[in-house]
């Protein structure tokens, strides 16, 4: 055993950390926040999951091929896939220290999520209006709660990105808020990632 | 005044005064005993000047231990609440014979069995636990906090936030007459239209989020915040214990969270999810909460496995049986504990291949869990046994829990499950499982790790009663229905035919007075332990020879844990240390980093739980405010980058000459 080759009366040092480096605070936020997105693609899973147990339980209202339309839908995915890219742009400005630039890709990724989430919620207005609500069927019940949760995750995404230029703006590209831009860009493409998933399984598979 | 007219509609929703049940006497006494006790304790607390006390030092605190001390005081005096739910289940079974009623009307009885079943898991057994780990996790691993601290507080106020929801429940409105798990379609809109099941959902959405950040917090605590030295090998196994309830906890309630959510759409705002029609499917509700609820199971045992695991091992004096099998055994269950939920509804219509897949599943955890029991068994083979309190309750867990995994076993054969699925046997099981295994473990985590939270040990004598109440009285509350479960006896009747069944539930309810005095020698036991405390003073912050690192500090520790992170070389770190006689450090402390405290975490989770009831009562314009104003403050929150500072390195080597005097002066 390790204890047996040990000598009597060992010294303090061979026990405890004397001479104590303060660690960085926040260096395990990375981890825990994805963690975090983790637990919430579960979420996802249960949605995506229920669309496909739900998703051809149409109870004789609209079907998919009634109402889907890929033209408007590409243009909504090529939004949240441009902002993705910006926001790509505003972590390379942020590694060179431009906060001006910074602002800027974060004010244009801003922008084109305001512009999916808009595009998005036209697409409901007309479903809406033709007859295919929430509550027509099992199907739309499962369309309507997977895409608003992930439309949800974009609002709330653009609230936190307004929120962080105010930030960077009034205390700069300190620490904290380096480390808050990174975890907006774990949170802003896990979104990409999961529209990825809705264009596949929800929109494209029923049109083809 | 309060005329179902449009302005009161619009002021209070759906809240009237006839939701106040002031015709039910049974409320009204109870309403009245929370008023005069509440009201005591409220004038107490002004008469001695304890707010600021409590403001500062508790409510506030973001120190992992005085938020573990608080998630156990919710625990315990939730414990109080569900168990004064069991006793009028009891009673009213034992004497609802031949024409007799008994005293519970059948809304009220339905409510009853309901939020017994909500409170023991929710807001007993989960706070129970997160109080444990929270408290020992960082001290065992060698850490001085948690890695999010104030995630923590928020946590904690979350979890203490929905189980006020669940108490005002009591007084205000209803709660759901659907049976713990609120399975549609009962639970939806079109048969359960009342209050009950939206206290239900806001209930255990706001405690959820508390949950599942507190298992982020402290998985990320396992993985980053490790003395140094300290392999995942070298983990304490209640460290490694908690690490796989963390993880279940992490991939098991987001499921909740999205099915309860789902079933507030059905119910709110008209969608088919879980509806008889339109394209609905109840089984979907079955098998995601089933997905959540079986993990969730394992995520109350496996914590207290761990505590069984060091107990044994301090008390036989020997270092733990078989430590890897021991961990692989803990993984082994975390896994298979995703592979096993269908077992919960083998008669609903899954067929034979499903059945019997997820029947042999359900019985290969068996040998995981039997690889734990043998490894206890052989840690006390050769030891020294010290029977103290906690050795006494690991010895009744380990014969209880056998008992109740035996019969889980049965369970799991499709067969017999078809003939004694729902019935008394399956309550006797379960039962036999969470109270021999997540209570008896509590109790023994409680006596065991007391004198390191406060510096005194607990009262033996009272323990002791407590102990043979709780357990001959387990016996004599849960082993009727067994054999009222293979007679035929379905749970959650209220009333009962044939008077050949009575003296079974007689002996039940017999069995639950004994606990109920259990409990009261476990209330006297901390009276007398807090009196005597002088008497029962651990000055060595070791009392029980311990083998872990909590066992290195002082009792109670410093606000700061440890004055000097400790190195790890061994498992057993501080028995490593203890045998080759350490030294601690008497000079050349340093400042030390610390989070400040915070009042964020209360005002946010008591936004969410006014949020919550808002909903609950259709308060549209209650629910907006106070979801803009928990964003809105969020936000502002978001604006405070001023979140640490340093105690002062004349503070602490203040603190620990005193504790180095203290130990030097009484061992």
């Amino acid at each position: 055993m390790a204890h047996a080759a040990n000598s009597q009366n060992a010294p303090p040092e061979s026990f405890f950390e004397l001479n104590e480096h303060g660690h960085e605070t926040g260096s395990s936020t990375m981890l825990g926040f994805w963690i975090y997105l983790m637990s919430d693609c579960l979420i996802f899973a249960v949605l995506f999951a229920t669309y496909g147990v739900l998703g051809a339980n149409y109870a004789a209202g609209p079907r998919p091929e009634d109402i889907f339309e890929l033209p408007l839908l590409a243009v909504n995915t090529a939004m949240l896939l441009f902002s993705s890219i910006t926001y790509g742009f505003a972590m390379i400005a942020m590694q060179a220290r431009q906060t001006k630039m910074v602002l800027l890709w974060l004010a244009v990724t801003g922008v084109f999520g305001a512009l999916f989430l808009g595009i998005e919620l036209y697409e409901f207005g007309v479903f809406i209006g033709e007859g295919a609500s929430p509550q027509r069927s099992g199907f739309l019940s499962a369309f309507f709660t997977l895409v608003g949760t992930h439309g949800l995750h974009v609002t709330f995404g653009i609230v936190w990105l307004v929120t962080l230029m105010v930030q960077i703006q009034k205390y700069g590209l300190i620490s904290a808020n380096r480390r808050r831009i990174m975890c907006l860009s774990m949170f802003w493409h896990f979104l990409d990632v999961v529209w990825i998933g809705v264009f596949t399984f929800v929109y494209l598979i029923r049109m083809i | 005044m309060l005329a179902n007219t449009d302005l009161s509609r619009f002021i209070f929703g759906r809240l009237t005064l006839d939701s106040i049940p002031y015709h039910e006497p049974i409320l009204i006494v109870t309403f009245l005993g929370v008023v005069v006790l509440g009201g005591a304790l409220l004038a107490a607390v002004t008469y001695y000047r304890w707010w600021g006390y409590l403001w500062h030092e508790w409510i506030t605190s973001v120190d992992h231990k005085r938020i573990g001390v608080m998630y156990i005081i919710l625990a315990i005096v939730m414990l109080l609440r569900g168990f004064a739910d069991a006793i009028l289940m009891r009673t009213q079974q034992a004497i609802a014979f031949g024409g007799n009623e008994g005293f519970l009307p059948a809304h009220h009885y339905d409510q009853v069995f309901t939020a017994h079943g909500v409170i023991m898991i929710f807001f007993v057994a989960m706070p129970m636990i997160t109080g444990i780990m929270n408290y020992i996790i960082p001290l065992q691993i060698g850490a001085r906090d948690v890695a999010f601290p104030f995630l923590n507080n928020f946590s904690f106020w979350m979890t203490a936030g929905g189980a006020m929801l669940i108490m005002i429940s009591l007084f205000v409105g209803e709660f759901a007459r659907t049976g713990w798990l609120a399975f549609p379609p009962l639970s939806g809109a079109e048969f359960s239209p009342g209050v009950g099941v939206d206290y239900y959902i806001w209930g255990l959405q706001v405690a959820g989020v508390g949950t599942l950040l507190s298992g982020v917090n402290l998985l990320v605590t396992v993985i980053k915040m490790r003395a140094p030295g300290m392999t995942m090998m070298r983990l304490p196994v209640f460290v490694w214990s908690s690490l796989c309830t963390n993880v279940l906890i992490v991939a098991a309630f987001p499921v909740l969270t999205a099915v309860l959510t789902l079933l507030s759409l059905d119910r709110y705002a008209g969608t088919h999810f879980f509806t008889n029609d339109m394209g609905g499917n109840s089984m979907m509700y079955f098998n995601l909460i089933w997905i959540w609820g079986h993990p969730e199971v394992y995520i109350l045992i496996l914590p207290l496995f761990g505590v069984f695991s060091e107990i044994t091992s301090t008390f036989s004096g020997k270092r733990l049986f078989a430590y890897t099998s021991m961990v692989y055994a803990l993984v082994v269950i975390t896994i298979l504990s995703y592979l096993v939920w269908l077992h919960h509804f083998f008669t609903m219509g899954n067929g034979a291949t499903v059945n019997s897949f997820f029947g042999i599943t359900t019985m290969i955890i068996s040998i995981p869990t039997g690889v734990k029991v043998f490894n206890w068994l052989f840690t006390m083979y050769e030891g020294r046994i010290r029977f103290e309190l906690p050795m006494m309750w690991t010895i009744a867990f380990i014969v209880t829990f056998v008992i109740g995994g035996m019969s889980g076993v049965l369970l799991a054969v499709p067969p017999v499950d078809f003939t004694v699925h729902n019935s008394l046997f399956l309550v006797a099981h379960f039962h036999n499982v969470i109270i021999g295994g997540v209570l008896f473990g509590s109790f023994a985590a409680i006596n065991y790790w007391f004198p390191k939270a406060f510096g005194f040990k607990l009262d033996v004598f009272w323990g002791k009663v407590s102990f043979w109440c709780w357990v001959v009285g387990f016996y004599f509350a849960f082993m009727p229905l067994y054999v009222l479960g293979l007679m035929g006896v379905t749970r959650r009747l209220r009333e009962f035919d044939d008077p050949s069944l009575q003296i079974w539930f007689v002996i039940a309810a017999f069995g639950a007075a004994l606990i109920a005095a259990g409990i009261a020698a476990l209330l006297l036991q901390f009276y007398v332990s807090v009196r005597d405390r002088k008497k029962l003073i651990d000055a060595t912050g070791d009392p029980w020879d311990g083998r872990t690192l909590e066992w290195a500090t002082s009792s109670p520790p410093p606000q700061y844990n440890f004055a000097f992170t400790p190195i790890v070389r061994d498992l057993d770190a501080f028995t490593d240390m203890k045998r080759n006689d350490f030294r601690r450090p008497g000079d050349g402390f340093r400042p030390i980093h610390m989070p400040k405290n915070t009042e964020a975490g209360v005002i946010l989770a008591g936004l969410s739980t006014v949020c919550g009831f808002a909903l609950i009562w259709y308060i549209w314009w209650l629910a907006a405010l106070s979801f803009f104003g928990l964003i809105g403050y969020a936000i502002w929150h978001s604006f405070n980058y001023d979140r640490d500072y340093h105690i002062p390195a004349d503070e602490v080597a203040e603190t620990e000459q005193a504790y180095a005097s203290l130990a030097a002066g009484r061992s």
